[in-house]
């Protein structure tokens, strides 16, 4: 039975929860717990509709044709843009660019800024609990540029060190890249305040925002961030869109970073001026379903209220760490006093691949592995950890099947 | 039955919390380090090879997963006395077990009690934590060859 002592969902959990079809299913005989969701996020039928019938009755290429379908498609791609805009709080739908996800949307700041902005000699600043999206594209900018690449460490429990990042911040400084959640440890990082720091030396930040762009409400302009960026199908919408937000000013200085159709004023043989953001951004033809059913996305976690949606997701979390807790074989990687619907734990009992392929066999879905965050499993000296994460559609009794299926491996493997 | 019993039996979790020949060999004539880049499983398996092609010793150290683990275990225990002949036809037989190309209890095989690791078949991603030290002892043998021809 689950604890009585627990804050009931703020909304109707079995109706949103009929509203993924995916949850509904049995995984060898038992009910699919799906706990991966800082990996992929399930969709609601609102994406899945919205996208089919966008397929089906309404589809035509953007920005180009002078016919009915074309138009069509044209508004509501533009629409969905603005969606996502107000999302992240912005009131100016040209400062958002559609990329193929956050990965991407890093890597074009990295080159893009970078070519405009980093020189022989600067320093971009990153910290010790990135995803390897957030990490290598700046190590290439940092060899390509002859740049330094400087590193925040963190502390035990998975929070950055503010006093060390004061003092890597000085006027060589172009850039620093940190994320918002830590997609290993769920660490939340001040980011108000590192960007506050960053600004005051003149140099400008990118939050990469994957893991708490579906999780809380956000508004990149009260944060004063310059670039902000986000996964589609981490916030319960399609794979392969997502984006970037960046400050206008720095958009209009930066160079394309992919370039051909559709991001041209003129081309002529001999040279091409480019069109103003964000379709300077956005060459070839777009994943359009895909944002269409971005924009779906948008309106559903809109519809919910991000701030219910935070609230919930939290008594998730605090509830999964106290189960967790219990059982004394575990030990929970990433202990900050701010986290956001991430539990990573390790066993020295049993290994996290050994873990997962277990826990499947209940029909719970976790990741076992290094997160694509080696720098941050090397810190806290682990090959690797099994890693709960949790969304408004998780149950209290879903994780108490995790602690139960746990407890079962921790025995055989004892 | 079902799969993680078939997985995880008790001679694999045996292997698994003492594990065989897990030691490095300051002897050793052959050696190769193996990494899993995808999970982290992360090993090296030595092997002591006469001038006649015996694998006189065979030992592992590092770390992984239980089914990693245990097949080293369970694969260094199996090469001692064997030649390299031997072990590469193991190798051969193992590693088609794994993927599900070969069925033990219906083919004809020499790999004994390490039929025990047909049920990782059943699970595709854990088909190179089993396969990993045999592909390391393979590449150690190889490299040796390499040498030895040239």
């Amino acid at each position: 039975m689950t604890d009585t002592a627990v804050q009931a969902a703020p909304f109707d959990l079995e109706k949103i929860r009929a509203d993924f079809p995916v949850l509904k299913q049995m995984v060898h005989g038992k009910p699919l717990v799906y706990l991966d969701n800082a990996a992929t996020t399930q969709k609601p039928w609102a994406v899945i509709d919205r996208v089919h019938k966008f397929d089906s009755e309404e589809y035509g290429t953007v920005r180009r044709g002078a016919y009915f379908l074309s138009e069509g498609s044209t508004r509501m791609y533009d629409e969905a843009r603005k969606k996502v805009a107000g999302l992240l709080g912005t009131p100016d739908p040209n400062e958002i660019i559609f990329t193929s996800g956050t990965t991407q949307a890093i890597n074009l700041v990295a080159h893009s800024f970078g070519k405009a902005f980093v020189k022989e000699g600067d320093e971009i600043i990153i910290s010790n609990i990135e995803h390897h999206a957030n990490t290598v594209p700046w190590q290439v900018c940092c060899e390509e540029r002859g740049a330094k690449l400087k590193v925040i460490p963190v502390n035990d429990r998975g929070e950055l060190i503010l006093e060390e990042y004061e003092k890597l911040l000085n006027p060589r400084t172009k850039i620093v890249a940190v994320n918002h959640v830590s997609n290993a440890l769920g660490t939340v990082n001040p980011i108000r305040q590192i960007i506050e720091m960053a600004h005051k030396v003149g140099a400008r930040v990118l939050i990469d925002g994957a893991q708490s762009t579906p999780h809380m409400q956000l508004d990149v302009k009260a944060l004063d961030c310059d670039f902000y960026t986000f996964s589609g199908h981490k916030m319960y919408g399609p794979s392969g869109i997502g984006g970037l937000y960046g400050r206008m000013e720095l958009l209009k200085e930066m160079p394309p970073y992919v370039t051909g159709g559709d991001m041209i004023q003129q081309v002529t043989i001999e040279k091409t001026t480019y069109n103003p953001p964000p379709s300077r951004f956005e060459a070839g033809t777009p994943p359009i379903s895909q944002v269409i059913g971005l924009g779906a996305a948008v309106d559903y976690l809109q519809g919910l209220g991000l701030d219910k949606i935070a609230d919930y997701e939290h008594s998730l979390l605090e509830y999964g760490t106290r189960k967790l807790s219990e059982i004394p074989e575990i030990r929970i990687i990433g202990t900050a006093r701010e986290k956001a619907s991430i539990l990573s734990f390790v066993s020295d009992v049993i290994h996290p691949h050994d873990v997962v392929t277990l826990l499947d066999q209940d029909g719970i879905a976790c990741r076992g592995g290094h997160h694509c965050a080696q720098p941050t499993m090397q810190r806290y000296q682990v090959p690797a950890t099994t890693r709960a994460s949790v969304s408004f559609y998780n149950k209290y009794e879903e994780l108490d099947a995790l602690a139960e299926s746990l407890r079962k491996a921790i025995k055989l493997f004892s | 039955m079902s799969y993680d019993k078939e997985l995880y039996q008790q001679v694999i979790l045996d292997h698994n919390k003492k594990p065989r020949n897990f030691r490095e060999m300051e002897d050793a004539t052959h050696s190769c380090h193996g990494y899993n880049p995808l999970c982290g499983d992360d090993y090296t398996v030595y092997l002591k090879i006469s001038p006649d092609n015996i694998i006189e010793d065979a030992s592992f150290m590092g770390s992984g997963c239980a089914i990693s683990k245990s097949s080293s275990s369970m694969m260094t225990a199996f090469l001692k006395g064997k030649t390299t002949e031997e072990a590469k036809v193991a190798f051969e037989e193992f590693h088609r077990m794994v993927t599900g190309d070969m069925d033990p209890e219906k083919e004809d095989h020499h790999l004994g009690k390490l039929k025990l690791f047909v049920g990782v078949r059943e699970f595709s991603s854990r088909v190179k934590c089993a396969s990993l030290s045999w592909h390391s002892m393979v590449g150690a043998l190889e490299k040796n060859e390499k040498v030895t021809t040239e």
